[in-house]
């Protein structure tokens, strides 16, 4: 199969490739990416090759000098990460999360179904560069094909003996264990996957600790990586980080991939250059998105996952770069642009969102816990139409029993408002709460109209009228 | 009856044997239980709760914590209609209402042949595809009313079954450790000294 720029792959439902640098899907034109022989045939398990040749900490120094920022949400750099373990405590452990469930997010499913072998090498590079001895590679419960393509890889790739023992003939030895999970969003939270790693109910684990790379798993330092982050190692280790530093900006370099879903003319998952690359460019490039459903006008966008505030197209310029999404007040999360545009009920619209982060909620913060159902329930009347002139006040109350303070919103010229910068303070272990707060925070702050002309005006008896 | 079977016993301590704890095993079987079954028995729970060193109660007190695990019967083909807010801005809710005319269940129903399950789901990762369902954790993409159709009419007349397992299988593919590649898995007090490649020279 030859390049087909701007086109989709039949094979590949959701993906849509580009003439721009490849690094985590350049195996996706081929129908049969999933198979070691493809994946041999196309560089396959060079990258491991080329780390073992070195020792450790020149591999772990190799990542750190690339800045592979974490693509699970916070953006944290892995090669820092690694770096957190405390010095002499054995055995470290990798946790893959591969829970991807954060609405308006997919891409690591895709990178699991289409190149398992890619993230079982990276993992192997991961416990190489940082003494990892077991990797445990958690994978969401309600996918399949992605299960199905990772038991397959691992099982070819230990026969082959890239697995387990002495991989490629070396000293280094490793077993990668596929695990999966059985439905629970809030098991994405790493602390909380660990939890679920142990057989126990998913709730994120008090902190400090704040990293389980000093307390993680059995009580081990513990490495969790997204699946995405791992995907970037092989091409990082062949190339070097001189070539990922080429492409993107200083700060967010490499590519990402990213999902732009709801209101498009052609939604898609799209591996874009970090760093430079616009909401503009993603929603109306005619390399992308090709401009909204209809020839509509957007409305509002959520830029980085559903737990993001809203950008409206005041924001449409800002690059896909940490260091001014948040000063304008959002996140660019894990990669997941959800778009509005001009015919969307927008009290409904977030709705759908808060009503996810309060089903998800595990119970154990009572903010979260009690503060997302009062959300959703207060939110579902407003919608239904039987909301009173307090509850929309009441909505912003239950949210600052959640996030004290100020919480972050985006500027809106025509509303005359300033941007509060992310992140939030907030009152919970965890970020589902908070979550469940951000969507109705933001639809209440740019379109307050719109809630208002739901509720029903009624007027009001005073109990002594009655006698 | 519903205790593990003993092939299922079997492929049970493989899985155990790779995890440095064998509570650590314990959403594996539970998946391996609600295979066999199409739901987790009581039974099964006091059973894995034996294979891992767990009571029945910490067992099912794991279970329930995940949306997966059935606790009775649920209909041959679990139908999961996403109702987050990519699916919700393309249609989501009128699928669903679609949904539950032709199949004369409300969400979380059963038909009365014991075939479909409906059930509101929230995100699947599939957000560009909208809106979107699983069964059995199988995905259709841009469902409308109509292939919706075309999809029940297919599971009714046995069409998919070489694509679709039966509900409690997700997964159809297993892993399998051979014993002579395996590193094997060492309880964590067991380590004491760090990796054998971490001695400042290149493995290679």
């Amino acid at each position: 199969m030859t390049s087909n720029p701007g086109g989709t792959w039949p094979h590949a439902p959701g993906f849509i490739v580009g003439d721009r640098p490849k690094i985590v899907t350049s195996r996706f034109e081929y129908e049969d990416s999933y198979t070691l022989q493809r994946y041999l045939a196309t560089d396959g398990y060079a990258g491991l090759r080329a780390a073992l040749g070195r020792p450790a900490t020149d591999v772990h120094d190799e990542v750190k000098n690339a800045t592979v920022l974490g693509r699970g949400g916070a953006g944290f750099p892995a090669g820092n990460k690694w770096g957190l373990t405390p010095q002499g405590v054995w055995p470290r452990y990798l946790v893959v999360n591969g829970d991807e469930s954060e609405p308006g997010t997919y891409k690591d499913r895709l990178l699991m179904e289409r190149d398992p072998h890619q993230l079982i090498e990276g993992c192997l590079i991961a416990c190489y560069a940082a003494g990892l001895s077991q990797c445990f590679l958690y994978i969401r419960g309600e996918m399949a094909l992605a299960q199905e393509r990772v038991a397959t890889a691992l099982n070819e790739a230990y026969a082959a003996g890239y697995v387990g023992k002495n991989i490629l003939g070396s000293k280094f030895s490793v077993d990668i264990v596929l695990h999966w999970g059985a439905g629970a969003y809030v098991v994405g939270e790493e602390t909380a996957l660990i939890e679920s790693l142990e057989g126990n109910r998913g709730m994120p684990r008090l902190k400090p600790p704040y990293f389980p790379a000093a307390i993680g798993l059995y009580g081990q330092p513990t490495i969790v990586n997204n699946v995405e982050t791992l995907a970037n190692l092989p091409w990082l280790l062949l190339n070097g980080a001189v070539a990922y530093t080429a492409i993107g900006t200083a700060t967010s370099p490499g590519t990402r991939m990213v999902a732009v879903s709801g209101h498009v003319q052609r939604p898609g998952v799209y591996e874009i250059i970090n760093g430079i690359t616009t909401f503009r460019d993603l929603l109306y490039g005619e390399e992308f998105c090709q401009g909204i459903r209809n020839g509509n006008e957007l409305k509002a966008f959520v830029p980085g996952g559903g737990s993001a505030p809203w950008f409206t197209p005041d924001q449409l310029d800002l690059p896909f770069e940490a260091s001014q999404v948040g000063p304008a007040g959002s996140m660019l999360g894990s990669g997941a642009i959800m778009v509005m545009d001009s015919t969307t009920d927008i009290p409904r619209a977030a709705l759908t969102l808060t009503r996810f982060y309060a089903h998800e909620s595990c119970g154990k913060c009572t903010p979260c816990r009690e503060g997302g159902t009062w959300l959703e329930r207060i939110l579902s009347r407003v919608v239904d139409g039987k909301g009173t002139d307090a509850d929309l006040d009441q909505l912003m109350e239950v949210g600052e029993s959640i996030c004290p303070g100020a919480f972050p919103h985006a500027s809106n010229e025509k509303l005359g408002i300033a941007a509060v910068p992310f992140p939030y303070r907030m009152n919970t272990i965890c970020f589902v709460g908070p979550s469940a707060y951000a969507p109705v925070h933001s639809a209440l702050t740019l379109f307050r109209d719109e809630f208002e002309a739901r509720i029903t005006k009624r007027v009001l008896i005073p109990v002594t009228a009655v006698s | 009856m519903a205790r593990l079977t003993e092939e299922n016993v079997r492929l049970a301590r493989e899985i155990i044997g790779r995890y440095p704890k064998a509570r650590s095993a314990t959403i594996p079987l539970l998946h391996l239980a609600q295979e066999q079954d199409g739901y987790v028995t009581n039974d099964a729970m006091a059973h894995i709760g034996e294979l891992v060193g767990a009571t029945s109660a910490e067992v099912y007190g794991t279970a329930s914590f995940y949306e997966m695990f059935k606790f009775e019967p649920v209909g041959k083909y679990l139908i999961n209609i996403c109702g987050t807010m990519s699916c919700a801005l393309m249609g989501a809710e009128e699928l669903m209402h679609h949904a539950e005319s032709r199949l004369g269940i409300h969400m979380g129903g059963t038909t009365p042949d014991g075939l479909f399950t409906l059930e509101k789901a929230e995100c699947q990762a599939a957000c560009t595809e909208a809106p979107c369902l699983q069964v059995n954790y199988r995905y259709r993409f841009r469902v409308t009313s109509e292939n919706f159709d075309t999809l029940i009419d297919q599971l009714q007349a046995g069409e998919l079954n070489s694509e679709i397992p039966a509900h409690g299988t997700v997964a159809a593919v297993r892993q399998h450790i051979p014993a002579d590649r395996g590193v094997g898995a060492v309880a964590p007090e067991d380590v004491t000294e760090g990796p054998a490649w971490l001695d400042g020279k290149a493995a290679l």
